[in-house]
This record gives C-alpha cells, sequence and structure tokens, in this order.
C-alpha cells in the first residue's frame, strides 16, 4: 500500500509536470493547429536558461524562474515568426518538417554551445516531509502546488480576460475572428509565447529534482503530444487529465514492472487509445489534418 | 531503340556511371561513403514511397530499417542463419510488423499518425536498448558476419569480404528496389497512392479502399527499409540501438526532403548529395546538424520539392528560353 501511494504521489508529480507542457502545446497544436515538434526542445532551453541564471548569474531561484519563463515566451514567439509563419497556410506534412527542422537546430545549437554532458541545478528546497507513510521532497510538492496554480491561473485568463477569450475566438474561427476585429497574426504569437513560457516554468519546476541534459526534451516533447492526443486537440482540461494519466501510468508501471520499459508503458497506452479511438479519448472527428 | 535510347539516355549513363564508379575511386574511404549512400538511398526510396507518393507521415521508417537490422544480426550472428536467408526474412519480419503496426496506426491521420508512429518507433528503440538477452541492449551486436559467398555457375564464388563486391552487391539492392518502385508509382495502384496522398476523402469517395490502399503502401516502404537495414548490418559488422533512434528517421526524412519528394530520383540524390555534402562540411563538425536543420526548413519553405523541383524548374525554364530565342531568330 505504502509503495503504491509513493508510486502514486510520484505520478502526480510527474503528471502535472506534464499536464503545463501539455497545455502550452494543446494551444499551439490544437488551436492554432501548429505541430509544434521543437516544444520539448523550448522546454529544455528553459531549463538551461534558469541553470545558467542561477549558476552563473547568481539569480535565486524563483527570480530564475520567472525569467526563464519570459525569456522563452519571447523565443516562442521568435520560433512562431521564422519557422511557423511561413508555413501557415501550406498543408499535409509541411508545417511538421519545419518544426523538425527547428527541433534539429536547437538540440544541436545547446550541445554546441554547452556540451552533451548533464548539469543539475541546485534544489532550493532539500527539505523532506514524511506523511502517510510516504516520503516527499518539498521540491517534488511543489512542483505539484506550482502546476495546480497556473492551470487555474490559465483558465481564469482565457475564459475570463478579453485578451485571453480572442485565443478562443481564432480557435472557434478564423474568419469569424478577423470579421470582429481581432489580429490573428497577435494571438498566434501570444498563443506561441504562452505555450513555451509555460513548458519554461515546467523545466524550471523539474531542473532541481532530474538532470538537464540537450536531450532532456525530446522525451517529453513526444509525451506532451501523446498527451495533447490522448485528452483530444485543444482541450485544455483534456491536457491536464491526460498528463496526470500519463505520469499516473508511468510511475506505477515503472515502480512495478519495469523502470527500463516505464516510456513503453505510455507509448504503447496511446497507441492502443488510437486504434480503438482513432481521435483520441475526448477528440472529435477531424478532417485531414 | 533509338527512340528508347533519345528519351532514356541520361539514365543509361547514370548507370554506367555507377557500374564503373568501384574501378575509379580507390580511396577506401570514399568507396565506403558510396557504398553506404547506395544504401541510404533504399531506404530514402521507401520512406518516400509512404511519406510522398501515399502522403502518411511515417517518423517509424528508422525503427523498421532497425528491425531489419537486428533480425539479420540476430539471425546470422547468434542463430548462424546464412545471411541470403536471414535477409529475406528480415525483412518479411519488419514487413510483417508493418502490417500488425499499420492495422491500429494507419486508421489514424495526418498528424495523428506521425505522432502513433513517432511512438511505435520511440518503443521499438527502448526494446532495442533494453531487450539484453536478444539485442545485447545499449551495446548491441558486435561482430556480425559478412553476406556468406554465393557461388555462381561457371565463374566460381563471388565472395562479399572486401569493398568492390559490396558495393555491387549494394548497387544490385538499390536498382531492384528502384525497379519495384518504378513499377509501383507507374502502376494504376500507383495512382490510388497518389490519390490518397492528394485527398483522401476524395480517393475513399470515388471508390478507393484509402485504408488497404495506405496499408498496402506502409507494409512495401516496411519491407525495403527492413532490407536496407539488413544489409547494413551485415556490411558495417556491429549495430546499437542508436540505428533504431529518431535520428536515423530523420536521416531518411533530410534525403528525401532535400533530394525531392515524390519523385524518384529525388530519395536517391538526397542520399548522395547530402553524405558528400557532409564530408566537405567536415571543418563544420558539430554545426553540421545545425545547418542541416537551417536547410530543412528553408528548403520546405522556399522548394518544397527539393532539389529534384529545383532541377525541373531549371529545365523548364531552359526550355523556355530556347523557344523564346528560337522565335527571336
Amino acid at each position: 500500500m505504502e509503495l503504491f501511494l509513493q508510486q502514486v504521489f510520484n505520478g502526480v508529480m510527474l503528471g502535472s509536470t506534464y499536464a503545463i507542457v501539455a497545455l502550452g502545446l494543446t494551444m499551439v497544436f490544437g488551436i492554432l493547429h501548429v505541430p509544434n515538434f521543437a516544444h520539448g526542445q523550448m522546454y529544455m532551453l528553459g531549463a538551461y536558461v534558469c541553470f545558467f541564471l542561477v549558476t552563473i548569474f547568481g539569480f535565486a531561484y524563483w527570480p530564475a524562474l520567472a525569467v526563464s519563463a519570459i525569456v522563452l515566451a519571447l523565443a516562442g514567439v521568435v520560433l512562431e515568426f521564422l519557422v511557423f509563419k511561413p508555413v501557415r497556410n501550406a498543408g499535409g506534412i509541411t508545417p511538421f518538417i519545419s518544426a523538425l527542422g527547428a527541433l534539429i537546430i536547437l538540440e544541436n545549437a545547446v550541445v554546441v554551445l554547452w556540451g552533451p554532458e548533464d548539469h543539475r541545478i541546485p534544489n532550493p528546497y532539500p527539505g523532506i516531509i514524511d506523511a502517510l507513510g510516504i516520503t516527499m521532497s518539498t521540491q517534488r510538492l511543489l512542483v505539484i502546488g506550482v502546476a495546480m496554480g497556473l492551470i487555474v491561473l490559465l483558465q481564469i485568463f482565457i475564459k475570463r480576460t478579453t485578451l485571453g477569450s480572442t485565443i478562443e475566438a481564432v480557435a472557434q474561427n478564423k474568419e469569424g475572428a478577423t470579421l470582429v476585429g481581432i489580429n490573428v497574426n497577435k494571438v498566434s504569437s501570444l498563443t506561441f509565447a504562452i505555450s513555451t513560457g509555460l513548458a519554461a516554468v515546467a523545466a524550471c519546476l523539474v531542473a532541481p529534482i532530474f538532470m538537464i541534459s540537450p536531450s532532456m526534451g525530446s522525451l517529453v516533447g513526444m509525451k506532451a503530444f501523446v498527451i495533447v492526443i490522448l485528452g483530444g486537440l485543444g482541450s485544455i482540461p483534456g491536457a491536464i487529465v491526460g498528463g496526470l494519466i500519463l505520469g499516473l501510468i508511468e510511475a506505477i508501471g515503472g515502480g512495478y514492472f519495469s523502470a527500463a520499459y516505464k516510456d513503453v508503458f505510455g507509448f504503447g497506452a496511446l497507441v492502443l487509445i488510437l486504434a480503438i479511438r482513432p481521435t483520441g479519448l475526448f477528440g472529435k472527428e477531424i478532417k485531414g489534418r | 531503340m533509338m527512340k528508347w535510347l533519345k528519351t532514356n539516355w541520361f539514365y543509361l549513363v547514370v548507370l554506367i556511371i555507377a557500374l564503373v564508379v568501384p574501378l575509379l575511386i580507390t580511396n577506401r574511404y570514399y568507396a565506403q561513403v558510396i557504398t553506404m549512400s547506395c544504401l541510404f538511398a533504399i531506404g530514402a526510396l521507401s520512406l518516400n514511397l509512404i511519406l510522398g507518393y501515399t502522403g502518411q507521415m511515417s517518423l517509424a521508417h528508422g525503427a523498421f530499417f532497425a528491425i531489419g537490422a537486428y533480425g539479420v544480426a540476430i539471425l546470422t550472428y547468434t542463430m548462424g542463419w546464412n545471411f541470403w536467408l536471414a535477409l529475406p526474412v528480415s525483412a518479411l519480419l519488419s514487413a510483417f510488423i508493418g502490417f500488425l503496426v499499420g492495422m491500429p496506426a494507419l486508421r489514424t491521420r495526418g498528424s495523428y499518425f506521425a505522432i502513433t508512429t513517432m511512438c511505435l518507433g520511440e518503443i521499438i528503440y527502448l526494446i532495442a536498448g533494453n531487450w539484453m538477452e536478444l539485442t545485447g541492449g545499449h551495446n548491441g551486436i558486435v561482430g556480425i558476419p559478412v553476406p556468406s559467398p554465393i557461388s555462381i555457375p561457371g565463374l566460381g564464388k563471388l565472395a562479399f569480404d572486401s569493398q568492390i563486391p559490396q558495393y555491387y552487391l549494394v548497387l544490385f539492392f538499390l536498382l531492384l528496389t528502384l525497379f519495384v518502385m518504378h513499377r509501383l508509382v507507374k502502376s494504376l495502384r500507383g495512382m490510388t497512392f497518389l490519390a490518397t496522398a492528394i485527398n483522401e476523402d476524395l480517393a475513399e469517395a470515388v471508390g478507393i479502399n484509402t485504408f488497404r490502399t495506405k496499408l498496402l503502401s506502409f507494409v512495401v516502404a516496411n519491407f525495403f527499409a527492413g532490407l536496407a537495414g539488413g544489409i547494413y548490418a551485415s556490411l558495417i559488422g556491429s549495430i546499437s540501438p542508436s540505428v533504431a533512434s529518431i535520428a536515423m528517421t530523420f536521416n531518411f526524412l533530410m534525403y528525401v526532403l532535400l533530394g525531392g519528394i515524390t519523385t524518384l530520383a529525388g530519395p536517391i540524390v538526397g542520399a548522395f548529395i547530402i553524405p558528400i555534402l557532409l564530408e566537405y562540411l567536415q571543418f563544420l563538425q558539430d554545426y553540421q546538424m545545425i545547418l542541416f536543420g537551417f536547410l530543412l526548413i528553408v528548403v520546405i519553405i522556399y522548394f518544397p520539392t527539393g532539389f529534384m523541383g529545383l532541377y525541373t524548374k531549371v529545365r523548364d525554364m531552359m526550355k523556355k528560353l530556347k523557344v523564346v530565342a528560337q522565335r527571336a531568330a
């Protein structure tokens, strides 16, 4: 029972970071229909920015996290402008290839600039709390707390503010949104900024727990895609639920069966679900996308 | 005959060059680069079938290449089979796994298919790295024998332990692949592939069973990916899980896209130009991949048809200029 609870705790921790990364991705992929394959690499970049701010510039953990989120939000805008905007109206595999190019550039640029080795951000909260027979490090609890807070804030932003609702308007009907005077270009940039900013926050949150390395993003990016599809394209609740489910599958599968194959369970679950429901758990029928 | 020569002289010249090239290149290293280009051209051609002609972005192509490679490695090295039996069995295995995987995966469309195959590729990569007993884990398999000699009546034995016969072996399979692809895409069946690529709903409406079309294309593509992988394992002599990694798929993608998607020559051109370019760009070392990332973006934005598209554009322009010049004269 204690092992089970411990795994559930770890699963929720993992799952809530996945949820934030997937939230960002579901916004650009589901809402703007941009398959941002480089999302995981933006996540990785976020962790590196945080790492340098803490180790070289002597920032405290929280300011570093905030600055990293802002830097990556700007990077997201640039990415959208350079890589996705030129192929916005091209269908088929074109945006995919463009995104793959961005992925290759980012990952290799980090290797060239800062080396392929692992780094670690000093843990700001090394404390440990024991409750119900499970060990919870403060940092892990913090991850869950911040993730939940962010999700709530994002929901309020999209549903309750005018700026936020423009994103939803564009998602529902691009032409309609243009007609009522919404600048689709600005909304695209805004969505990308939020998306990559969220990824950076997630990366900064887990960076003190796991190592950071140039390849840390690719697996997370892939998982984010899995979650987005599990949860249905563009669905924010879907991304949250999907993230938590994937985190739990991995933690429980890894804890009870085999740690080496923990990722196989997650990816296997996606393949199985898509085999039964080709449009994902909560997905609607999509055409040619 | 003369007419045939007139339209196809170019291909004949290329074929003759391909046949005499090992006699001209004495540098062992360059000979190896060319052999590998031929090998990767087989993989690129097969990716082009599913990606270009059928419009389905399979990101598991490297994984199927790896299935063929591991198949030959395990069958010849661990189980002592003859290469010439192990190779078709491995390619068929790759095709069969493609069939099993394609059944659920091809029900999805577009991005969903790309992500499903990416996950499948990742699963195969993880299995290759972790199933110690079968695949040797992260160390892989070392000491895979070269293809066993074949005896040709009247000529004696043909051994594959040196570079020149290895080159001809790969060239033979490349020509075989090209022949099959050519027959396939120029046939009525090939038209159904293209129809599915261009508009799946419309293809369905005119009576094409798009699911079976996609499945056929996927299975054939994976057969040849496995074939290329099998030859690769035997010629290189050692494999590790990295052959199953997504980087391998990216390589094939790059060859197809930069060479020219949905053309038969494009993937081959890509598989030759890129490795040769890499040789010249040795000094760039770590920056190579970054440069290719840029190239990929620039090509997809400005020249979505790749090198071959550029070539036809230039050729058409020349023709127009000729006409204009004739009129002026």
